[in-house]
């Protein structure tokens, strides 16, 4: 038994959102990796629930009208690895989200919760960031989008208004484009554990693969919310794809990030991490844009 | 407070069945409780672990991480479901005795339902692949080597070919 105090169910957006006005105390349950754990810790112990998962229509990827890539937020990590669009436009989301804890968290677990709960270690988290999610929330008056850099407030905590939920993630055609990317998680196991570092790069290189046209670059667990490399990616935009660029841009990072000592690991090894990763994925993504680096 | 009751209606093991539960119990503490399906084990009951991993649609999910009310509409598997019409063990249940791979038997009823979703998949999985599939399973006593190859085994068989480590 879990210690809940009550339990409301929500079967469509707009019950959800009824529910949140009703109950102002009570908090989203979406599929409860975060929630009832900690609920079994005490640290949610005694609190009323309303649970969303049973929403479908929440469920799935999709191309809308404006042709972004819309995720439903309630999709499960497994279920964004295995989909084809996810896997022809953003494969790289879908490999992130692959490194989730185990099996059985990747089919429970939901990108939404994932973006909801405000953890920086959270791996959807980098991916979305590099390629500039758009964040639908639905509330009584509608919905509204926010980019996903805006959307991060602070360590646990988003943006999201006491009537709404979070009803879907886009990616917007401008990003995925002619866009490929890499994502490294640096954990201490292989499976089952929270990432010490995460690095996600994407880039688009020009028609004869011979300059970066666009390179982005975002980290989770550099800062208490996940965050861009703006400097980095600057000093490798509309320069020329070589070894070069990827070494001055992997040591860019340092400019932008400034990770401090913990128990978990030192300043000096998150540094060299930082940097090692955002040469690797960088490396990476230029291979899967079909471009070559040199030595 | 006043206790908060719920009619719950779902495929178990291939019979329709339905009861009230408790909203505040857990899917593994009406499957043990109410079903009797004592298959479904509790050990760290926070996701980490794999001994009450039950199929859900097909998928493997930590039941102890699962409200109960949400198995409404559900097709619900438990390793009672693998038994045959006369007590006979599925191909896989008999690969985890011929390889050894029981010695307490706690882990062994979530680790045999997370292989009958990865064979049900029918594809030929490299070993990384494999031991990535089986990751969200803790077992204190074998060592994992002998899960394993029962797994590799049987995914071989079911694919109709040989075994290449005989
Ligand atoms: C054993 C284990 C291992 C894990 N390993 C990892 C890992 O390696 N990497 C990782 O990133 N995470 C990991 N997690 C954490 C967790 O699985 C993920 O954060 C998951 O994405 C949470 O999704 P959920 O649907 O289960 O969220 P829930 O627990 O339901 O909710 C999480 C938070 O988001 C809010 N919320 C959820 N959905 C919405 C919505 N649509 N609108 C508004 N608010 C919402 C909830 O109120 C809550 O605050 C692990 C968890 C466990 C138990
Ligand atoms: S008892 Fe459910 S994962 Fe350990
Ligand atoms: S056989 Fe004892 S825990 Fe696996």
């Amino acid at each position: 038994m879990y210690d809940i105090k009550a339990l409301y169910e929500a079967d469509s957006v707009q019950d959800a959102v009824r529910l949140r006005l009703e109950h102002p105390e009570a908090q989203i349950i979406a599929g409860g990796s975060d929630v009832l754990v900690q609920m079994r810790e005490g640290k949610r112990a005694g609190k009323e629930l309303i649970s969303i998962y049973m929403i479908d229509a929440l469920r799935g990827v999709t191309i809308d009208g404006e042709e972004n890539i819309r995720i439903g937020s309630l999709t499960s990590f497994s279920h964004i690895t295995k989909d084809p669009i996810i896997r022809k436009y953003i494969n790289v989301l879908g490999e992130a989200v692959d490194m989730v804890g185990g099996p059985q968290i990747r089919n429970i677990g939901t990108i939404g919760g994932n973006t909801c709960n405000g953890v920086t270690s959270a791996d959807s988290a980098s991916t979305l960031h590099a390629w500039e999610a758009i964040v639908e929330l639905t509330g009584q008056s509608g919905t509204r989008r926010v980019p996903i850099k805006d959307f991060y407030l602070s360590a646990g905590k988003v943006d999201i208004r006491p009537d709404e939920i979070q009803t879907a993630i886009l990616i917007p055609k401008e990003s995925y484009e002619n866009t490929y990317g890499y994502y490294f998680k640096y954990a201490m196991r292989n499976a089952m554990d929270i990432a010490t570092t995460g690095c996600s790069v994407n880039c688009r290189l020009s028609p004869d693969k011979g300059t970066f046209e666009r390179v982005r670059i975002a980290y989770g667990v550099a800062g208490p919310v996940p965050m861009r490399a703006p400097r980095a990616e600057t000093a490798a935009t509309g320069q020329p794809v070589s070894r070069a660029t990827v070494e001055r841009f992997a040591l860019t990072v340092l400019e932008d990030i400034h990770p401090r000592d913990s128990w978990r690991a030192s300043k000096a090894l998150r540094q060299h991490i930082a940097v090692e990763l955002a040469d690797r994925c960088l490396t990476e993504a230029v291979k899967r844009c079909g471009g070559e680096i040199d030595g | 407070m006043a206790k908060q009751f719920k009619e719950v209606h779902f495929n178990l093991n291939g019979r329709d069945v339905t009861t009230v539960v408790d909203v505040r119990a857990s899917l593994t503490d009406m499957l043990r409780g109410d079903f009797r399906m004592t298959s479904v084990k509790k050990g760290c009951e926070v996701g980490e672990c794999g001994a009450c991993t039950v199929l859900i649609d097909g998928e493997a999910f930590n039941s102890c991480i699962y409200l109960a009310v949400w198995a409404e509409g559900k097709q619900i598997l438990t390793l009672e479901g693998l038994m045959g019409p006369n007590g006979e063990l599925s191909d896989i249940q008999k690969a985890f005795i011929d390889e050894t791979a029981v010695q307490c038997g706690f882990c062994t009823p979530g680790f045999i339902l997370t292989a009958t979703e990865i064979l049900n998949a029918g594809v030929e999985y490299t070993d990384d692949e494999l031991r990535k599939l089986l990751s969200g399973h803790l077992c204190r006593c074998t060592g994992y080597e002998n899960i394993f190859r029962a797994v590799k085994k049987t995914m071989y068989q079911r694919l109709g070919k040989p075994w290449p480590e005989g």
